[in-house]
């Protein structure tokens, strides 16, 4: 599903590479963590996956799409294939809960019919039945990453990848937010998931890959943090 | 349902920085008017060009004093000038009566000047009147000649003066071209700033390119095409209060200016009008947006 074959990113201005020789192959349907300490390159491995930068070296692939070589003006198209959430929800305040879910699909060519039938079923799936109609600043910093993670997944990826997604919210609602995501990937959603969080790790015991330095230096199937 | 959102953030945009829109319209019209009157002025000196030149003749006037022989030759001589189309001679009795045809309403003129008093003189009509000097070189020191008059040269001045004009406009157009093209580069930018959470998330779920841009691109269309029709209005009034109005008078001078004219230059301001925006936008965006 995600191959990372020896991929080297240098940023411009940067003394040494944010990653370095790194090869990752990520299953379909695997659950995935990538810790390590902040500027380690777990970012960037996101934002390769997304074809938000690209490698010097190396090959990234995609659902057997080679992104290093992807041109820009394909990007939208295949990004409509992974869904994303970040630590700051990247929700729209003025829109509630059910126009920010539906905006991701419209914008990508849904009529309304279809965003009318599609988004009050995955609101109901995030837990976030009966709250359609709330403004992102009348729900709970819990709720609000659950409408993001909703609009990550309504347009039912082959992939998720989340980017710090409980680093904004308390332990209890972290796990409630870890329980969604693991709900998502046992409907077959590849989920790659950056995280310092170690609690939520240990708690999980999934694929645990650390970086540092813009080093792989621990790859482990049920593994806990550090 | 893409077309309908798109059309309604294009109203949004437009709205939601009504005074710079007001502003980006307004100098695009002021810019645009000053377009079209140039090119207005542009086919109306052509015009004006053909129908005098078309007529204008270069008079030789003959001395007093010419000799019959004198006055043959010349008129051979000028018969036989492939510069020159036609020769007509003037003999003091059809000077005479040219005179008093002139000066009809000022009978004290006419009866102060006797016929002996007004000189004989050939009228040609050239093949090309802008060689008036090689007939001028060739027949000036000729014997019996006085003076050799070029109504084109009268012309030229005038032409000279619409023409500065003409350019005066141009230059302004251009001036405030620029004023707008500012503008609009700046309208979009606060439109792609206070859109900055749409846009990432249209970008982040892939929307495609066109359809991030659109709404910017077309809202700048939008006030351009507004501008050029305010612009059309502009010249309308113009053409109602100047040229049908208070320069009447000139209508004689002017080649009038048709409503065809005016509906003929309206597609060329709203093309630039509209073209200017949609570069201008879709450069701005290409800066700012970064899609």
């Amino acid at each position: 599903m995600i191959q990372l074959e020896q991929v080297t990113k240098t940023y411009p201005k940067a003394s040494r590479p944010s990653l370095d020789n790194v090869s990752v192959s990520i299953e379909k349907g695997e659950f995935v963590f990538f810790i390590g300490p902040s500027g380690s390159g777990k970012s960037t491995i996101i934002k390769m996956l997304l074809h938000e930068v690209s490698p010097n070296k190396g090959r990234v692939v995609v659902n057997g799409k080679d992104v290093t070589s992807m041109r820009s003006w394909k990007r939208p198209h295949f990004r409509r294939s992974i869904g994303c959430v970040f630590q700051d929800f990247r929700l729209l305040p003025n829109r509630t809960a059910y126009e920010n879910v539906a905006f991701a699909l419209e914008v990508i060519g849904k009529t309304k019919a279809v965003a009318r039938r599609v988004v009050p079923e995955v609101l109901e799936l995030v837990g976030l039945g009966g709250k359609e109609h709330r403004y992102p600043h009348e729900l709970s910093g819990g709720e609000q990453q659950r409408v993001a993670v909703a609009r990550a997944f309504v347009n039912r990826p082959l992939i998720l990848l989340a980017d710090e997604p409980t680093g904004n919210l308390d332990p209890d609602t972290s796990i409630e937010i870890m329980r969604l995501l693991d709900r998502i990937n046992r409907t077959g959603t590849t989920v790659v998931m950056v995280t310092h969080d170690s609690n939520i790790v240990n708690q999980m015991r999934r694929r645990v890959v650390e970086i540092e330095s813009g080093r792989i230096v621990r790859d482990q199937a049920r593994g806990v943090y550090g | 349902m893409r077309v309908k959102y798109v059309l309604s953030e294009v109203l949004v945009g437009l709205w939601r920085n009504v005074t710079m829109t007001i502003a980006m319209i307004i100098t695009m019209a002021v810019s645009l008017t000053m377009l079209g009157a140039s090119g207005l002025m542009y086919r109306q000196v052509d015009e004006m060009k053909d129908l005098y030149y078309k007529n204008i003749e270069v008079s030789i006037f003959l001395t007093q004093e010419v000799t019959p022989e004198q006055r043959d030759g010349l008129n051979a001589k000028l018969s036989g000038d492939p510069l020159v189309k036609e020769v007509l001679y003037v003999d003091k009795a059809e000077a005479y009566k040219r005179f008093q045809e002139m000066y009809q309403d000022a009978p004290d003129l006419v009866n102060a000047v006797k016929q002996e008093q007004l000189p004989e003189s050939f009228r040609l009509k050239l093949n090309n009147p802008e060689q008036y000097k090689n007939i001028y070189d060739q027949y000036k020191g000729t014997e019996g000649v006085d003076e050799i008059v070029d109504q084109s040269r009268l012309l030229d001045k005038i032409f000279d003066i619409l023409t500065s004009i003409q350019n005066i406009a141009l230059a302004a157009s251009i001036v405030m071209a620029a004023a707008a093209l500012l503008l609009v580069a700046n309208t979009i930018q606060v439109a792609a700033y206070s859109k900055r959470r749409e846009v990432a998330v249209m970008k982040l779920v892939g929307a495609s390119n066109w359809f991030i841009q659109a709404p910017f691109v077309l809202e700048a269309v939008v006030a351009g095409l507004i501008g050029s029709l305010l612009g059309l209005v502009a010249l309308i009034a113009a053409k109602y209060l100047l040229f049908d109005g208070s320069l009447k008078a000139l209508q004689g001078l002017l080649s009038p200016i048709s409503w065809g004219d005016i509906l003929f230059i309206f597609p060329l301001m709203a093309g630039v009008g509209g073209l200017v925006s949609a570069v201008t936008a879709w450069v701005t965006l290409r800066f700012y947006l970064r899609v």
